[in-house]
């Protein structure tokens, strides 16, 4: 026999779940759409997620020794996340140093500064990306076609994703049914056959590691289905009104970064609210939000602004939105 | 099946021990019996150094309506009254009897015969648990004759039986039900006679599928008592989530299971309320699961109050090289003990050794915020936060979000994946603001 009992308050038992092990879960759920956007995009998809993924490791590690000069957890699984979700959320020729940019932001500016993990109140993986949009606005929006790789991964044949197709033909006062043409076949959507951000693109990819993160219990539904579902009914009301000018609720879905965002980005952890009545109004926030900027908004694409804009209401909807409590109906007398 | 709605984990069942029939562990040449081994005010001791003892003689006498006899398990001599450290690691007085013999006070009916005729009234029922120091034995050991008085003003209408034994490894009431089955269902028909009901729920897991058969097969002749299966998922055994579980009516936070005119005893104390009133034995020995993963034998036994836990070790092949813990009750919500000298006292539903691998705990990290907290907590509370307010001090914050709410389940420490301590802050905090509570009432 040992010599000392442990001694300590109950319970004794754990689940065996770890912080790293949920990280590293959602990596594994990211590999569908990883193969899928080396499949489309070549090794420009190779390079870029392999620089963000670096970057982001290597800013978190050298902020934690040299400036915090605290115990290093790049292990956790973290950065590995937002790097793999940030490279996912660009154009797979974006040149590296715009890369390395984004990755400092992400992890210096929108999650050290705050403390790091479990303190962040924005994504880091989004304010990176939309930091780059904002910056560089020609490299990040020059989307190269599937298959289009030339000799370098910088010089691939480009052009414009499916909902700047439709912005623009609606901005010309083109009706969509003229448009239908120009824009991939459902089916080239939900493969992922279309140009955009590499590790958008392939709807089918991003819903086989939605289950797996559903089975794994990574996450719950309910921010996914609320922001998919809220985009679903918000566009569908408008297509209703007039298929013309407004395209359809299975169009949204499937284009941009609806379910890369819904899947991946919306239900980060830290970023998201905590009981499940406030998760769904979130999510729906999100829908709204996404298809009021892609609708009415001035540019083609808004999930990442939806996703940020909502994040700010976090704390909020934790103070005020509570879990439904056992035995609060309190009968009178 | 039914089950209660919120929250909730699904722990390894590691039930090792449930084909192992119950045996009577041999009589240990020495007892410690506390003389507080219930909710309440501790009995007085009315036995004296060097008294001669009996088994199922009184050594303590009740003190007030919340408290109960203690009896002697043993016939012996008292060789001290003194200290002796408990399950929950506080000091308290206990007497201290060695063995001689085993001689039974003669009242006691010893023999197996089923005694099915109930001949006491409702009060003569209350009074006998109270004198037969009958308490609840699922762990929480609240006297049983106070939860079989209907304080005035309120009414019950049905009887719930606590069959589910959702916490890991334990098979004590699991073993009850499938070989004393029909002692139990007098013992609730006894009950539901005390309380002046005509219908009885029990409770049972769907892990002892062979336990709700053979009761099932029993309650036909036993009127107004059905048998009840549920979806296993822990803390399901806790009050509040079998009644919602059986009854659809949820206990108001802060009341209590007759507030929704329920009454809940366990498997265990309905045996002993079965011997104490037709047998007239007093609750001097209980079923006790001993196990764990490195134990050579594990099994449940019959043990007498007072016996030293390492009794029951040794009876189960004695203490494994590497135990790193000694777990009184569940792996969930039951106490680690400081050694092996601990007495077995009435609330002891199982003994489980940890290796030392399995005994520390995680460190704690960061909160990352993942909320899985909130969705196993089954009352709705939201843990993450109540451990911060507790640890910043901001106790009255942490009154207003519910605290006292939390029945200590673990369920939250059990899921985080941060290995954060959030029972143990959630714990400190429950305590300053019930204190808080009672200081603002004496004002």
């Amino acid at each position: 026999m040992s010599n000392i009992l442990k001694i300590s308050p109950s319970p004794h038992s754990h689940s065996q779940e770890t912080t790293r092990k949920l990280m590293f879960g959602v990596a594994i759920a990211l590999i569908p759409a990883f193969l899928t956007s080396v499949f489309y995009f070549g090794y420009g998809a190779i390079i870029v997620t392999a620089v963000s993924v670096a970057s982001c490791l290597l800013f978190e590690y050298l902020i934690q020794k040299f400036i915090l000069k605290k115990t290093i957890s790049i292990t956790d699984g973290s950065a590995l996340v937002t790097g793999l979700l940030l490279a996912f959320n660009v154009p797979s020729n974006l040149p590296v140093f715009i890369i390395i940019i984004g990755s400092f932001i992400a992890i210096a500016v929108a999650k050290m500064t705050f403390g790091g993990l479990g303190n962040n109140p924005f994504n880091p993986a989004l304010v990176g990306r939309v930091f780059m949009l904002i910056s560089f606005p020609v490299q990040m929006t020059s989307w190269p076609v599937p298959g289009g790789l030339k000799t370098g991964y910088t010089d691939a044949v480009t052009g414009a994703t499916p909902l700047a197709i439709i912005k623009e033909g609606i901005k010309n006062g083109e009706p969509l049914s003229q448009l239908v043409s120009q824009i991939p076949t459902p089916s080239q959507m939900f493969l992922g056959d279309m140009g955009g951000s590499l590790g958008e693109v392939a709807a089918v990819a991003l819903i086989i590691g939605f289950i797996y993160m559903l089975v794994k219990k990574i996450i719950t539904w309910h921010i996914p289905v609320s922001v998919v579902g809220s985009i679903a009914v918000f566009t569908a009301i408008l297509w209703l009104i007039n298929p013309e000018q407004y395209a359809s609720p299975m169009f949204h879905i499937l284009a941009g970064g609806v379910l890369l965002g819904a899947i991946f980005m919306a239900t980060d952890y830290v970023t998201s609210p905590m009981s499940v009545r406030a998760q769904i109004i979130y999510g729906c926030g999100i829908g709204i939000l996404t298809v009021i900027i892609r609708v009415w908004g001035s540019y083609p694409e808004g999930v990442s602004f939806a996703i940020l804009i909502m994040n700010a209401f976090v704390p909020l909807m934790n103070t005020y939105i509570k879990p439904r409590r056992f035995g609060k109906e309190v009968k009178n007398g | 099946m039914k089950t209660f709605p919120i929250g909730g984990v699904h722990p390894p069942e590691n039930k090792i021990t449930a084909g192992s029939k119950i045996q009577k562990l041999a009589v240990s040449e020495s007892v410690i019996i506390p003389v507080s081994q219930h909710i309440g005010a501790p009995a007085t001791v009315s036995v004296n150094k060097g008294d001669t003892v009996k088994a199922g003689q009184i050594i303590a006498t009740f003190k007030g309506f919340v408290s109960v006899n203690i009896h002697s398990s043993v016939s012996g001599k008292v060789n001290k009254i003194d200290t002796v450290i408990d399950s929950s690691g506080y000091k308290q007085t206990a007497v201290f009897i060695d063995v001689e013999g085993d001689e039974w006070l003669e009242t006691i009916d010893r023999t197996d015969e089923l005694k099915t005729e109930i001949r006491l009234s409702a009060e003569e029922i209350i009074k006998k648990c109270q004198e037969s120091g009958i308490v609840g034995l699922g762990g929480a050991t609240f006297p049983s004759h106070v939860k079989l008085t209907i304080p005035a003003g309120k009414k019950c209408d049905l009887l719930i039986i606590n069959g589910v034994e959702c916490e890991p490894y334990l098979t004590s009431d699991h073993r009850l039900m499938l070989e004393y089955g029909r002692e139990i269902l007098i013992g609730v028909s006894i009950l539901m006679k005390a309380l002046k009901v005509d219908r009885a729920l029990i409770g049972i897991e769907n892990n002892k599928t062979d336990a709700i058969s053979h009761l099932n097969s029993l309650a036909g002749s036993f009127k107004g008592i059905d048998i009840c299966p549920l979806k296993v998922k822990y803390p399901q055994g806790a009050e509040k989530q079998l009644i919602k579980a059986l009854t659809k009516r949820e206990v108001p936070s802060g009341r209590l299971p007759v507030d929704v005119n329920v009454v809940v005893h366990n498997i265990g104390t309905a045996f002993a309320v079965y011997e104490a009133v037709q047998k007239n034995k007093p609750l001097i020995e209980r079923v006790v699961t001993i196990t764990g993963k490195t134990l050579p034998a594990p099994g449940n036994y019959f043990v007498r109050i007072g016996t030293p836990v390492k009794k029951l070790i040794e009876a189960a092949g004695g203490l494994p090289e590497n135990t790193g813990k000694i777990i009184s009750g569940g792996p969930m919500m039951g106490k680690a003990l400081v050694n092996a000298d601990v007495p077995v006292v009435k609330g002891t539903s199982g003994i489980i050794l940890f290796p030392e691998e399995e005994s520390a705990r995680m460190e704690s990290q960061v909160c990352i915020r993942c909320a899985k907290c909130i969705s196993v907590c089954p009352m709705g509370l939201e843990p993450y936060l109540l451990m911060s307010l507790s640890q910043r001090d901001l106790f009255e914050r942490a009154e207003k979000e519910h605290i006292t709410d939390c029945m200590e389940c673990g369920s939250c420490s059990y899921i985080c994946p941060a290995g954060r301590p959030l029972l143990d802050y959630i714990r400190l905090g429950k305590s300053t603001v019930l204190r808080m509570i009672r200081e603002r009432v004496v004002k």
